[in-house]
């Protein structure tokens, strides 16, 4: 297999996630404190961490990811729901995923 | 217990008597369940790390290339992207303009933390470096600007460490690690920032809002780029930022619409929902004004 990732590329990748990063807190010190855009924020980084949560437990390759993954991540939300601790909810997530492969479910 | 000596430095004294006291409370700050919970963010995070080093190198790229992108990226997510457009065969560019619109995110991330950022220049620039999905769920879990500020240099040092180490571990032993995917291990990412989210989610229009956006991300998922269904869940927040605002002038029966930040509102019990529970006395009430922009 010829496949390849010049260190160009990597060097761009890592300078415009970089500046993503730096560009928040940044804008904040121009911008001033401004607490009415607290609220919104917080709310705008929980939109988008559920979507990603979503689009990784659902999806693969722009394509439906099989029903063991999304069925390891509700089991484990199930738990997280009823207060379990925090290593049970990963393991359970692991373990479900993994014995419906077994099972050979995708 | 820590937190008001501190912040009585902070507001009279120079950046670096701040940083030391800072430092001292550093372990204290952040909680015994919070550090728990860091650590098992950084196991799971390690076997995803693994995977990555592992995947890399079995698919034909050289030892350095996912040791350099894990270093300089820092972005599993970002990092399993290009790397998959550089496995399949895809340009180098292409795979470049996944990573970063896949990591376009960090800016509203940045935009929310910036308390924590706030300070000393070198503080800000090596800060944000540490920035991740991880990183930035924990420190929305706390609205104490002291415990804020430990959560995320504590979490966000220790991923960086874990994350690097074993995805060179994982390249390292690529052909002995077999299928990543039969241990399930795919399914413990989004577990993990579920769980982290769950206190957020319990604000219901928050919760809403939420979940009409993963609505959006899923259903766009097969007709947009890696990475672009995500940031289009932001869409979500129009009908958030019309309530939020009609909220304001009318009473409505919930009390958090009112709070003046999105995180004050957060009810006590909701610390408990992953087996969390703060060993101080929050000192939630105690707030300095945000250092930064003399």
């Amino acid at each position: 297999m010829t496949a390849t990732l010049p260190m160009t590329a990597i060097l761009l990748l890592a300078a415009g996630t970089y500046a993503f990063r730096l560009a928040g807190p940044l804008l904040h010190e121009r911008l001033g404190p401004a607490d009415r855009l607290t609220r919104p924020l917080a709310a705008a980084t929980t939109v988008l961490l559920l979507a990603l949560v979503a689009t990784s437990a659902l999806t693969e390759n722009q394509d439906f990811a099989g029903w063991s993954r999304p069925a390891g991540v509700l089991a484990a939300a199930a738990l997280a729901l009823r207060r379990a601790p925090f290593p049970v909810v990963v393991l359970t997530a692991a373990a479900t995923t993994a014995l419906l492969r077994l099972c050979g479910i995708p | 217990m820590f937190a008001p000596e501190v912040l009585s430095f902070d507001l009279t004294n120079p950046a670096l008597v701040f940083i030391l006291v800072d430092m001292s409370s550093f372990w204290r700050t952040p909680g015994r369940a919070t550090l728990r919970d860091i650590a098992l963010v950084c196991v799971a995070d390690a076997l995803v790390g693994a995977s990555f080093g592992a995947l890399a190198v079995s698919g034909g790229l050289p030892l350095w290339v996912p040791v350099a992108m894990s270093l300089l990226v820092f972005a599993g997510g970002a990092q399993f992207a290009a790397i998959g457009v550089a496995l399949a065969g895809g340009a180098p560019l292409a795979a470049v303009t996944t990573g970063l619109i896949l990591n376009a995110r960090h800016l509203p991330f940045g935009l929310a933390v910036a308390d924590v950022l706030s300070g000393p220049r070198w503080a800000r620039l090596l800060g944000s470096h540490l920035m991740t999905d991880e990183t930035i769920a924990f420190t929305l879990r706390h609205e104490d600007p002291a415990r804020r500020r430990a959560t995320y240099w504590l979490c966000g040092t220790a991923l960086f460490v874990v994350w690097n180490a074993s995805v060179a571990l994982g390249a390292l032993a690529a052909h002995a690690i077999g299928d990543v995917n039969a241990l399930g291990l795919d399914a413990a990412f989004p577990a993990v920032l579920l769980a982290l989210l769950l206190p957020a989610l319990a604000d219901r229009p928050t919760r809403r809002t939420a979940l009409l956006g993963a609505l959006i991300a899923v259903a766009a998922t097969p007709f947009l780029p890696p990475g672009a269904p995500v940031l289009l869940s932001l869409l979500a927040l129009v009908p958030f930022l019309i309530l939020t605002r009609t909220t304001r002038h009318h009473d409505s029966d919930d009390p958090s619409a009112k709070a003046p930040t999105g995180t004050e509102h957060r009810p006590e019990e909701h610390r408990e929902h992953t087996g969390q529970r703060h060993d101080e006395q929050d000192d939630a009430h105690i707030r300095t004004p945000p250092e930064a922009a003399p």
